[in-house]
């Protein structure tokens, strides 16, 4: 203990702003990301209060509609480009390859860096828009609308979203590399912890998919601009070859936010089950099939635009297909818990959370997939709350838990136990009853995107609300008792959930250098029940 | 480090196969193909690109991993043609408008 | 050995360690730019398909000869960036600087015979937007127009994000930074004007040559 207190770490190395903004050390910029993510967070969250308080009564009160509309669009674009696509991989996918691998750092550390400049000046160009009149378009920026209808500030947001696209691309780029050139010796491919593969998927996803919304961004930034009009139906052009281009992207996108929570789960299950993971090579190769299946499933978010019905068919039985590497997840995280010696620390319990909202979020969208049903409820509540169960009920559960269980490692510091599984357990009964009601408004008909609705709805909208005050509560109490554990939680040693892993081989925080000496690796992951384990 | 060096020999032979396939490619552009006159210019470019990278990219040294790393680009790129222009083929087939 | 180990960063065990590293890195970089050029191309053989007179008829607009000289200009820049990389294994400092200089001079006589292009279209009022006028046209010869722009200018810009890529290795060659173990940034700067060189290779044909006959 004594000799954690008075090592140099990460964190101690070296003091002040400058050490901080002209870092290249791969944890001090996950700080840095999740410090910026954070207030991303925190600000979508201001766009849900209000969206939902709007909600609260069948009239437009509180709000215009051409405000509402403002509303839901920013909290869509920060939410997702700022929030979830970075959250899990840059924030601890950025700390943890490089000590989960057993390098010193990850392969580009300035590159590394840059992404998070990046990263500022797209968030930057982005607040200048919301602050400036916000944009009306839906986080989707549909054309034409968005490039001659909407009179808000589409350009500003484009600009924003393109340069963010390249902080995404730095970031795959770097973790590709890293895993494939700085594994530790006997750190082969089938040892690397799951955490490692679900990242490694999700970058293939960041550099195969952003490049095509960057382009596809700013050719609609081009249109817009300077009437370049390569999406305008009156020279001919296609707004359907605009949501190909789009879902391309922003299909596999929702990997890119749920892979790396996956793999967060994969870590936590398995050290609170103490038992080694069911089905280790069947959950590697399930990251790497959603990430190669997401990319053939895009054309389901267009069954009911003006796309043939014949590739519909394809788009749907393909879509129907990616549900196969999702349950094996599933089912392999389930077989590790049977008979396992399971506590509920509060990573667990967000853990188990994840999996079963995940569960509801992904047979939810097999519904979606097929396209009788999808024509019923498409823009419905239904789909809103299909996707809010897989990025907030699974993404978001699954950040929670791993900022739980890997802030001793990051910061020395335990959070407080008591209040965090009040927190685990407010966010999950806030959750379900923020979105459930909205599957059953959107099976009875209530359109997405609207601010006012029908008396009869209103049951369900209040409870929905109602849930939304208790979600808010159980996104607080972390903030508070994670920033008070700073100063006065207890001291962490290396390894306090005695979980198997190289990154718990190594001090609490870890010393710039991540280890002492190269770690070398003689048995595969999870090798529950540990082994006297020691510090290196 | 076993670091290849290409002779200048075979860098001003494979420049020069590209200059003339260049010419081909003009050639070809002119003469009434039917509908092969867009496949061949393509197949030319893909010659031309494929000389660039196994020569002047050293790819013919280069592990496998770099290969499946190219490979898989251009697979994700004819993967997002492919299935728009599926879509765009069979509009219209089921004859209901907008279908 | 020692003079080796100053040009390995950190977080690297070894040089072979670090040249895989980077070579893996730009290879896995320039996917991104397939795909990021991708987009445009999909949108190409989708209009090209879809309009296929209206598109024959605006290429005619375009100058093949000028396509044609630049194109070889361009293979000749990758000529040059594959001596300069040739030399920079073979330890020749001064090969390296010529090398690149003259890729350098290359590309900015590429970019020079792009810029009289675009400007002689300015003239002639081929640039899509509130001014394009192009009499007895079908209306999608203005989305020829755009993506003949949306594609050339992106590649415009790689091709000078690329000179100014040249002139970094320049300086540091001849701030002697290079030497025959070490010269990772020079093989991956060529890595990158030759991928430049590919879009081209497929731009000129499917820009200017389509539907001459």
């Amino acid at each position: 203990m004594d000799r954690a207190e008075k090592a140099v770490d990460y964190l101690n190395a070296d003091y002040g702003v400058r050490s901080w903004l002209l870092t290249r050390d791969h944890k001090r910029i996950a700080i840095l990301y999740l410090l910026s993510i954070t207030v991303m967070f925190m600000l979508g969250s201001v766009f849900a209060v209000l969206i939902r308080l709007e909600l609260l009564t069948p009239a437009g009160d509180v709000v215009q509609a051409d405000t509402y509309n403002k509303l839901f669009t920013m909290h869509g674009i920060v939410m997702i480009f700022f929030f979830l696509v970075p959250s899990i991989p840059a924030v601890l996918g950025n700390f943890l390859l490089p000590l989960m691998i057993g390098a010193r750092d990850l392969a580009f550390p300035r590159l590394n860096l840059l992404s998070w400049y990046v990263y500022m000046v797209g968030a930057a160009f982005t607040l200048w828009a919301v602050i400036t009149g916000g944009v009306d378009t839906g986080w989707t920026f549909y054309t034409p609308y968005s490039t001659t209808a909407s009179h808000t500030n589409v350009l500003a947001t484009a600009v924003g979203i393109f340069i963010t696209g390249f902080s995404s691309i730095l970031t795959g780029v770097n973790f590709i590399v890293t895993i494939h050139t700085m594994r530790a010796p006997g750190m082969t491919w089938f040892r690397l912890p799951l955490f490692v593969w679900a990242h490694y998927a999700t970058s293939l996803i960041m550099i195969l998919g952003t490049p095509v919304i960057a382009i596809t961004i700013l050719m609609l930034g081009l249109e817009r601009a300077f009437g370049i009009g390569i999406f305008d139906p009156a020279l001919g052009g296609d707004p359907i070859l605009f949501q190909h281009l789009f879902w391309f992207y922003s299909h596999p996108a929702v990997y890119i936010m749920i892979l790396p929570s996956m793999g967060v789960v994969s870590e936590i299950i398995t050290c609170f089950a103490r038992r080694r993971i069911f089905g280790y090579s069947f959950i590697a190769a399930s990251s790497l099939a959603i990430a190669v299946f997401g990319f053939l499933v895009w054309g389901h978010h267009m069954f009911t635009s003006t796309q043939s019905v014949y590739a519909a068919m394809v788009f749907s039985v393909l879509s129907f297909a990616v549900a196969v590497p999702s349950a094996v997840k599933v089912f392999n995280w389930t077989a590790t818990l049977y008979r396992g010696s399971i506590t509920f620390e509060a990573p667990m319990l967000f853990a188990l959370g994840f999996i079963g909202l995940f569960t509801i979020g992904g047979l939810t969208g097999l519904f979606l997939a097929a396209l009788g049903l999808d024509v019923h409820v498409h823009d419905t509540y239904f789909v809103v709350a299909h996707f809010h169960y897989i990025m907030v009920g699974g993404a978001l559960m699954g950040y929670l838990g791993a900022i739980h269980f890997w802030w001793p490692k990051m910061t020395g510091r335990m959070y407080p136990e008591a209040p965090a599984r009040i927190s685990a357990a407010l966010v999950f009964v806030g959750f379900n009853l923020t979105f459930f009601p909205q599957f059953i408004l959107g099976y009875l008909g209530m359109p997405r995107r609207y601010h006012a609705y029908p008396e009869e709805f209103q049951v369900l909208n209040v409870m929905s609300t109602t849930g939304a005050s208790i979600l808010g509560v159980g996104y607080l109490v972390p903030l508070c008792y994670l920033i008070w554990s700073l100063w006065r939680g207890r001291v962490a040693e290396a390894n306090p959930w005695g979980a198997a892993g190289l990154e718990w081989r190594t001090n609490s925080p870890p010393p710039t250098e991540n280890f002492a000496a190269t770690p070398i690796v003689e048995e595969e992951a999870y090798a529950y029940p540990l082994k006297e384990p020691e510090v290196v | 480090m076993a670091s290849h060096v290409t002779s200048r020999l075979v860098l001003f032979v494979i420049f020069f196969v590209l200059v003339g396939l260049t010419a081909l490619t003009v050639w070809v552009a002119y003469q009434d193909l039917g509908s092969w006159n867009a496949p061949v210019a393509v197949a030319i470019a893909t010659l031309k690109a494929m000389l660039v990278i196994v020569i002047f990219m050293e790819m013919r040294f280069g592990q496998p991993l770099t290969w499946f790393a190219g490979a898989s680009g251009v697979l994700f790129l004819l993967l997002l043609i492919g299935m728009t222009m599926a879509d765009a083929m069979s509009r219209g087939w089921l004859g209901v408008p907008g279908k | 050995m020692s003079s080796r180990t100053s040009t390995v960063a950190h977080q690297f065990d070894d040089a072979e360690q670090q040249r895989n590293a980077s070579t893996l890195g730009i290879w896995v970089f320039l996917v991104t730019e397939i795909m990021m050029f991708g987009g445009l191309f999909t949108a190409y053989v989708l209009y090209r398909s879809s309009y296929p007179e209206a598109f024959a008829a605006a290429s005619h607009h375009l100058n093949a000869t000028l396509g044609a000289a630049n194109t070889i200009v361009l293979l000749s820049s990758s000529l040059s960036m594959a001596l300069a990389v040739r030399a920079s294994q073979v330890g020749s400092r001064w090969g390296t600087v010529a090398g690149l200089v003259v890729t350098i001079v290359l590309g900015c006589i590429f970019l020079g015979v792009k810029g009289y292009e675009y400007a002689s279209k300015f003239e002639e009022n081929l640039v899509p937007g509130p001014f394009f006028d192009l009499p007895g046209a079908e209306p999608q010869s203005e989305l020829f127009f755009s993506l003949y722009f949306a594609m050339t200018g992106l590649h415009a810009v790689h091709m000078v994000i690329g000179v100014g890529v040249l002139a970094t290795l320049v300086v540091m060659a001849l701030r002697r930074r290079f030497d025959a173990d070490y010269h990772n940034p020079v093989e991956i700067g060529g890595l990158y004007w030759h991928f430049v060189d590919i879009v081209w290779i497929y731009l000129f044909p499917l820009l200017y040559l389509l539907g001459r006959h």
